[in-house]
């Protein structure tokens, strides 16, 4: 049985790649990985404005109340030194890399273009294979354009690419007027692969408390259709690759990403949930589901059900939503 | 050794006295302990930063840097760090070197090399002063170290070397001192000392011979003594020699530094005319003002000098002596301390002997020199006088006073210069006009608060001008007595001569005022000299500014042809994204109109220095502050000043600094000090022992706040709880009857109260807009939300401007509403509780204290009868600095009684206090037995047998000793008369000891822990900030683990001390840990218990603190988190429990719920260790965790443990 995939380049093993999630942050847990049979991780992301915003902190804290009081001049000791950048996301994608055998993709989380080409070339220079720009943007700006939203996608894109030589996968969210074109504009701008979706946490509302308050839900099997469509109708029409993640929870959900189009699976939820050793479970689950159904390889498999390849193409388009409404009857 | 001469490129810095010292004593060191004291503290601070760098000394190695427990404990660890053979040095001031005192003699006695480093300060007597003279210096002449004093930041640095190498050589130790704040904090540019100037000074043989005379088993010897009277005596006088011949070894040391660097000094150095009449001599910083009028005088032809007295101790008599010119007529020995009921001050008495013993000796000196006119008999010529005690400044117009004085037939001796006593009549007259401030220096004031970081743009053109120009550069700060709002003055001098002007910048060419509230409070164009410019921070653009300025100042600006020019800086830093803090804005305005250096060379130089500045912190920080210096030009405007004033609006402008209503010596003494004319006030305005009203900070109305809470009546519930955590108490509430209302203002809000108590009556909270420092803790802490909008809460932050004026008449009206009855109020509900009046208001204390809210719970339960002793810190200062006081009285005239003893005694203090409360009762009781049948049993029997338990049970005691009382004047015997006196003390005194955890856990320990085992009934509220919170964040023995602190630069290795647990073992001691943002009730039930206690109490009160590096609006969240983490447990250990069978261990705060690196990364404390050591950090947040889980498990296993009742064969069950 050959579950070999290929990534942006990058031959793997299986298609069964752990997300970025708070699971990469210990080295022994990448260790894991690894050895549940992960193909490749995905590490956390290093959030360019947490790390901006404690640049802030840090300086108005060291200088607040100072000068103010003959006796307390200041507060704090000052070191020659601070480690304000990211020395510890790349020192812990080193030492990922020292680790583990399996290709290390960095991921980096930013919504504003400032930063991103500088924090990439570092991230390249300290090893990883390859490198996830999470574009975590929730526009709210009323004058602000779909064009001038899909722009920034595409700029910050095209400002890492023209820095690094590693290749460069886009997280992106589904909320595009058109995802289609939005996607074949940053494969033309040079994307490596396209990871679908992002899931936005929406905030809830404390009724006892009256706050509004981030509530992190982790995803359920129903999350992965939005994906699954979207790759269907993707495949074959784009140079990049396109990588599957939210809902997959077995090895029959990663096996219908596989079908749509996907080159990899991802996997969050369900090792957050059941632990690192599942990703064991779901490859051993994908191989006796293909030996059972005589696929050999997943090559084999690869965008079998796209929208190109399915026996009703309409499925994956509106003419799907009104049979479906047809087709419901009350009991 | 060898010397290169003066020909070698010197290398220049721009740094303070403390920083020169420290750069020094730190290359000449091993082992470095210190303990924090203002204001040396510094010097130590260099010292642990260097060494947390790895920075090496001379040697190469890394000295060891320890901070200690107390400056009694550094002495010792000197003492001992020196007997076994290290090069160990101290720095240290005022209380800290009278607490060296013992071992000063011991190392002394020895003849042990060091060098103790002192920036001199006042003693504490009638009041603590952290600022400069020489009565701590003056109070170690018989401890037989060396003074050697320095009189300048160029000489303090110099001075560090010279003195290391004289004590090496001499034996003799050397206390090597300067004077406070004006030598150690003035920036000035010096020459530095190199690795090789100082590897030329130092003999390595002496340093082996140090090393040899160590202890060690390897060659043991015996050393400390005890001696009896056959030799004790004889022993003593062996070290004659030694200090014979110091002296000379100082003068060749100082002549071989002359060699080498070209600065040549002498023991006792003459400077002036070679035949001065008049001569002034001095020692400290006051040598270079009498130098620069020296100069001045003798060059409008007059005849004087003056000496610097460099080596005090050992003194050598034939160098002083024949430092006089031969011409001299008449001397003035000028001494910067008081020694009271003397002769004389100890310079003077010194150097009036030695001139009075040269004539003796006369045979030895005729060969070589004629005697001056004064030497011959004529002893009038010699005069002694007290100037600058405690920073007092000490100007030449001063000097001119006292040469003045000196040109008398018959001058004033036992003068004082610079005050006005009217008391003694000692004081010389002198012109305060006379000036000699010279014309090719550019003098400087800037007018800034505290928070928009004026002192840290002011410190760094200081050194962009020092480095980047051959202008010398000059800085001092002024700062006010007050944490929150206060406000700096910053003068600055440039010039191509080094400047000797150790004295307030009295005429300016530049003024800058940063703040245009200052308009109304400081009359700043008056230094100004004739065109003059001056830079004023407005929202007033320039077309329009002349309308908005105060009328005294156009005539101003008009009449001198100022040069005015205005900038929003404000504006321009917020747009910047740098807040409030304006400081690179004025820099580019002052470089840009100073003229200092080229407009565009000086911006170049600005923006160098901000990416050498800020480069570490991040490019954001560098490129906001880059936006600002851009954006800054284009928005510099020079006014055009016309010809006339025009009438503008009626400025409060230097109006009456408190209201025509306060008391007299409000108005008059207290006043002058808040409107910054203290210097103003005769003797005989002052207390002759340190006494003062309380009730004095409500006169002294701030108006700091930009925005104050103002009250929603119809969202709040009415909890209390914004007024219980008022760190300032400006939120007030009351109940009352409704008919009170009448004649209300317009504007006075009320709502019905809800409380079931309070049926039918009226429900206020009132805001004293003008005292408020505008915190917003109190909005962070209301639980009620507008329902409609529920950012809003049952009090919001507004503008306080628009504001001011109605809720000034509201407050009034406020105040006239009565306060609830005490005994009705049930005062273990925090919303009954807080309508208590808060007899502590409007401290000076940080905006968002996390202490003072402790304080005035306090005050509210108990202040009627209660007397505080308070140590050294924080509460110290914004309880106790003068202008005024928090600490205030109620109606009938009662409040705490408040004192300040030392930092290391208030245990003791308080202890005291109780003792002599309880004595004295005791004696009134039996003289109330005595005099049962003139005073009626029954009167006497209630009185004695009164439980005073509670409020009503009080009241009714002090009813019954009013009666008493008024009996006791009908009686005339002498047991009445003292009875009389002591009744009173019938009403029960509540006894609090209260300090800070540097106090409870460091330096007061010792005496803490007596006081805790006397089993007497004191309370102590330990305010646990977890660092020297008043000298600037340094490590204490509260510092937890993980927790960044000077001294503890690389995260504090070992756990907290367990001060509760250990009070606990003690078993009759009530121990209560209590954080009031966690849970207030719990705080209020602490404070009752405690004080309902009969016998010792210790009350440790998690105190959030801006030495946190927290947003103070939002602490009280903090304290949550902390106990929420299991970093602070909330417990009440009470005697009284055990003795009823039960644990007296009650844990109040439930198991750990939050991971501790959720409480611990919301406070810079901590999170900056992430920044600067991110794998140490991560070591200490795992231990800290498991510190965490620990003392949980250890606590809960205490709160948990059977008690075994003694039962009464006494044996346990």
């Amino acid at each position: 049985m050959n579950l070999t995939t290929t990534y942006m380049g990058l031959t793997l093993r299986t298609p069964l790649v752990p997300s970025a999630s708070p699971l990469s942050e210990e080295i022994d847990n990448i260790k894991r990985m690894e050895a549940a049979g992960a193909a490749a991780v995905v590490m956390h992301s290093l959030f360019e404005e947490q790390l901006r915003l404690e640049r802030y902190e840090l300086h108005h804290h060291l200088t607040y109340g100072t000068e103010s009081f003959a006796e307390s001049l200041t507060y704090f000791p000052e070191p020659a030194l601070f480690h304000v950048g990211p020395e510890e996301y790349l020192e812990h994608i080193q030492r990922a890399k020292a680790s583990v055998d399996i290709p290390i993709i960095a991921s980096l989380n930013g919504s504003t273009v400032g930063g991103w080409t500088d924090y990439a070339r570092q991230i390249e220079q300290a090893g990883a294979d390859a490198l996830e720009l999470n574009i975590y943007y929730v526009p709210t700006d009323m004058e602000l354009t779909g064009e001038g939203v899909e722009q920034t996608y595409l700029d910050i894109l095209k400002a890492v690419k023209s820095v690094v030589t590693i290749p460069v996968a886009v997280k992106l969210s589904p909320y595009f007027s058109n995802m289609a074109h939005m996607a074949k504009r940053l494969d033309a701008a040079g994307a490596n692969a396209l990871v679908l979706f992002n899931r936005f946490y929406q905030p809830d509302i404390n009724l006892e408390t009256l706050e509004v308050e981030p509530n992190v839900l982790l995803s359920t099997p129903h999350s992965m259709r939005l994906p699954l469509r979207w790759i269907a109708i993707l495949y074959g029409h784009l140079q990049t690759d396109l990588a599957a993640t939210s809902g997959i929870h077995k090895a029959t959900d990663a096996l219908k990403m596989l079908m749509a189009g996907a080159q990899v699976t991802m996997l969050c939820s369900v090792l957050l949930r059941h632990g690192i050793s599942q990703i064991r479970v779901i490859e051993e689950e994908m191989q006796a589901w293909m030996e059972e159904h005589e696929y050999s390889s997943v090559r084999q498999l690869q965008g079998s059900m796209s929208q190109k390849n399915c026996p009703d193409p309409s499925a994956f388009e509106r003419a799907q939503y009104t049979r479906a409404l047809q087709s419901y009857r009350p009991v | 050794m060898m010397s290169t001469g003066i020909l070698q490129q010197r290398i220049f810095a721009t740094l303070d006295g403390d920083e020169a010292v420290a750069s020094v004593t730190y290359r000449l060191n091993e082992v470095i302990a210190l303990y924090p004291i203002t204001p040396s503290t510094p010097i130590g601070e260099w010292a642990d930063a260097w060494a947390a760098e790895g920075k090496p000394n001379l040697w190469g190695t890394v000295p060891s840097v320890v901070e200690m427990q107390s400056e009694g404990g550094v002495a010792g660890v000197m003492h001992g760090a020196l007997q076994t053979g290290s090069l160990a040095t101290t720095f240290t001031a005022s209380q800290g070197l009278l607490l060296m005192i013992p071992n000063m003699y011991k190392i002394a006695g020895e003849l042990t090399p060091t060098v103790f480093h002192v920036a001199a300060r006042s003693v504490a007597t009638q009041a603590l002063s952290i600022f400069g003279d020489h009565s701590d210096v003056m109070a170690t002449r018989a401890t037989g170290f060396a003074l050697l004093c320095s009189a300048s930041v160029q000489e303090a640095q110099d001075f560090a070397l010279i003195a290391q190498v004289v004590t090496l050589e001499s034996r003799i130790p050397f206390l090597h001192f300067f004077d406070g704040f004006r030598t150690s904090h003035e920036i000035a540019k010096i020459e530095r000392l190199s690795d090789d100037d100082l590897r030329a000074m130092i003999d390595p043989q002496r340093i082996l011979e140090h090393r040899a005379r160590a202890l060690s088993p390897d060659h043991p010897v015996l050393r400390g003594t005890s001696q009896n009277p056959d030799v004790f005596f004889q022993a003593r006088e062996t070290v004659n020699p030694f200090y014979a011949a110091c002296p000379e070894i100082t003068q060749r040391a100082m002549d071989q530094f002359g060699q080498l660097t070209g600065r040549h000094y002498r023991l006792f150095e003459y400077y002036g005319a070679p035949d001065a009449e008049r001569v002034i001599v001095l020692m400290g910083s006051g040598c270079e003002a009498v130098q620069e009028t020296v100069d001045f005088l003798n060059q409008r032809g007059k005849k004087v000098g003056l000496i610097k007295v460099r080596l005090y101790r050992p003194f050598d008599r034939e160098r002083f002596v024949a430092a006089l010119p031969e011409t001299t007529k008449a001397i003035a020995i000028l001494d910067r301390t008081k020694e009271p009921g003397s002769i004389g001050e100890p310079l003077y008495l010194d150097c009036a002997m030695a001139i009075y013993e040269t004539p003796l000796e006369r045979e030895n000196y005729k060969a070589s020199r004629t005697f001056p006119p004064l030497l011959r008999g004529d002893q009038g010529g010699i005069v002694g006088g007290r100037y600058g005690l405690s920073s007092k400044e000490f100007t030449p117009a001063m000097i001119k006073g006292v040469f003045d004085n000196l040109a008398q037939e018959y001058p004033k001796n036992h003068f004082t210069i610079g005050i006005n006593d009217d008391v003694s009549h000692t004081s010389l007259p002198y012109d305060p006009e006379f000036s000699t401030e010279a014309d090719h220096v550019v003098r400087c004031v800037f007018y800034g608060l505290g928070s928009d970081g004026t002192v840290g743009a002011n410190k760094n053109s200081i050194k962009i001008i020092g480095e980047q120009t051959n202008n010398y550069a000059q800085g001092y700060f002024v700062y006010d007595s007050k944490k929150s709002g206060s406000v700096t003055i910053s003068h600055l001098r440039f010039g191509p001569e080094p400047i000797h002007s150790t004295y307030l910048v009295s005429r300016a060419n530049f003024v800058g005022c940063h703040q245009s509230v200052f308009l109304e409070r400081f009359d700043m164009l008056q230094p100004l000299v004739e065109g003059g410019t001056f830079l004023l921070d407005t929202a007033y653009g320039p077309d329009e500014i002349w309308n908005h300025l105060p009328q005294t100042m156009q005539e101003q600006l008009v009449s001198k042809h100022l040069k005015f020019y205005v900038i929003d800086a404000h504006k321009v830093a917020r747009e910047s994204g740098m807040g409030g803090r304006i400081n690179t804005v004025m820099q580019v305005c002052f470089f840009a109109l100073a003229g200092i250096l080229p407009r565009d060379g000086a911006i170049s130089e600005i923006k160098q220095s901000i990416q050498k500045t800020y480069g570490k912190k991040g490019d954001e920080i560098v490129q906001m502050n880059l936006n600002a210096v851009d954006q800054t030009l284009e928005r510099l405007f020079a006014v055009e000043i016309p010809e006339r004033t025009v009438e503008t609006r009626n400025f409060a402008s230097l109006h009456a600094p408190v209201s025509d209503h306060a008391p007299a010596f409000v108005r008059d003494v207290l006043g002058k000090m808040i409107s910054g004319q203290g210097d103003t006030l005769p003797v005989s305005a002052l207390p002759v022992d340190g006494t003062f009203p309380t009730g004095t900070a409500q006169w002294e109305k701030r108006n700091i706040a930009q925005e104050i809470p103002v009250w929603d009546p119809d969202v709040c519930i009415q909890c209390g709880k914004c007024v219980m955590v008022c760190p300032h108490s400006v939120i007030r509430g009351k109940v009352y009857e409704p008919g009170v209302l009448e004649g209300a203002p317009a504007t006075f809000k009320s709502a019905e109260a809800h409380d079931h108590d309070w049926q039918g009556l009226k429900f206020t909270i009132q805001v004293a807009a003008e005292d408020c420092t505008g915190c917003g803790i109190c909005v962070d802490v209301c639980p009620a939300k507008n329902k409609s909008i529920p950012s809003l809460k049952a009090i919001n932050m507004q503008a306080q401007a628009p504001l001011r004026e109605p809720e000034r008449e509201n407050w009034d009206f406020f105040l006239s509403v009565p306060n609830p009855d005490r005994r009705d109020l049930n005062t273990t509900l925090i919303r009954q509780q807080q309508m208590q009046e808060p007899l502590f208001e409007f401290s000076g204390a940080c905006a968002g204290c996390g202490e003072t809210p402790y304080i005035k719970l306090a005050s509210q339960l108990f202040g009627d009868r209660m007397v505080v002793a308070n140590a050294t810190g924080c509460s110290s200062i914004y309880g106790g600095s003068l202008p005024t006081t928090p600490w205030t009285k109620n109606a009938e005239g009662r409040g705490p009684a408040w004192s300040n003893s030392l930092f290391e005694d208030n245990a003791e203090f308080g202890l005291g206090f109780r003792l002599s409360i309880d004595k004295q009762k005791e004696f009134a009781v039996e003289l109330l037995k005595k005099l049962s049948g003139a005073l009626g049993d029954d009167l006497v029997q209630a009185i004695v047998s009164a439980e005073q338990k509670d409020e009503a049970d009080i009241y009714e005691q002090r009813e019954r000793v009013a009666v008493l009382k008024q009996r006791l004047q009908t009686l005339d015997s002498e047991e009445a008369k003292q009875l009389l006196s002591l009744a009173d003390l019938l009403v029960k005194k509540s006894v609090w000891i209260i300090g800070g955890d540097g106090w409870a856990y460091d330096i007061g320990f010792g005496g803490l822990d007596h006081v805790l085992s006397s089993g007497r009934n004191v309370n102590v509220l330990v305010l646990d900030t977890e660092v020297y919170s008043n000298t600037g964040g340094q490590m204490s023995k509260a510092t937890p683990r993980a927790a960044v602190a000077k001294f503890a630069a690389g995260g504090k290795p070992a756990p907290k001390k367990d001060l509760g647990l250990m009070a606990m073992t003690y078993g009759n001691v009530y121990v209560a840990s209590v954080a009031m943002g966690a849970r207030d009730e719990h705080t209020l039930k602490v404070f009752l218990e405690a004080e309902a206690y009969e016998g010792p109490s210790l009350i440790i009160a998690y105190s959030h603190c801006i030495a946190h590096g927290i947003n103070m609006a939002t602490a009280m969240q903090n304290q949550k988190a902390a106990v929420n983490s299991g970093q602070w447990l909330l417990y009440r250990f009470h005697p009284g429990r055990a003795e009823r069978g039960e644990n007296p261990l009650q844990l109040d705060s439930r198991s750990p719920k939050i991971p501790l690196e959720k409480y611990l990364y919301l406070e810079n404390r901590f999170k900056m260790l992430t920044k600067s050591s991110p794998a140490v950090a991560k070591q200490l947040l795992k231990e800290a965790q498991q510190d965490v889980a620990d003392h949980w498990h250890l606590y809960e296993y205490l709160a948990a443990r059977g008690v075994q009742v003694p039962t009464e064969g006494g044996q346990p069950e």
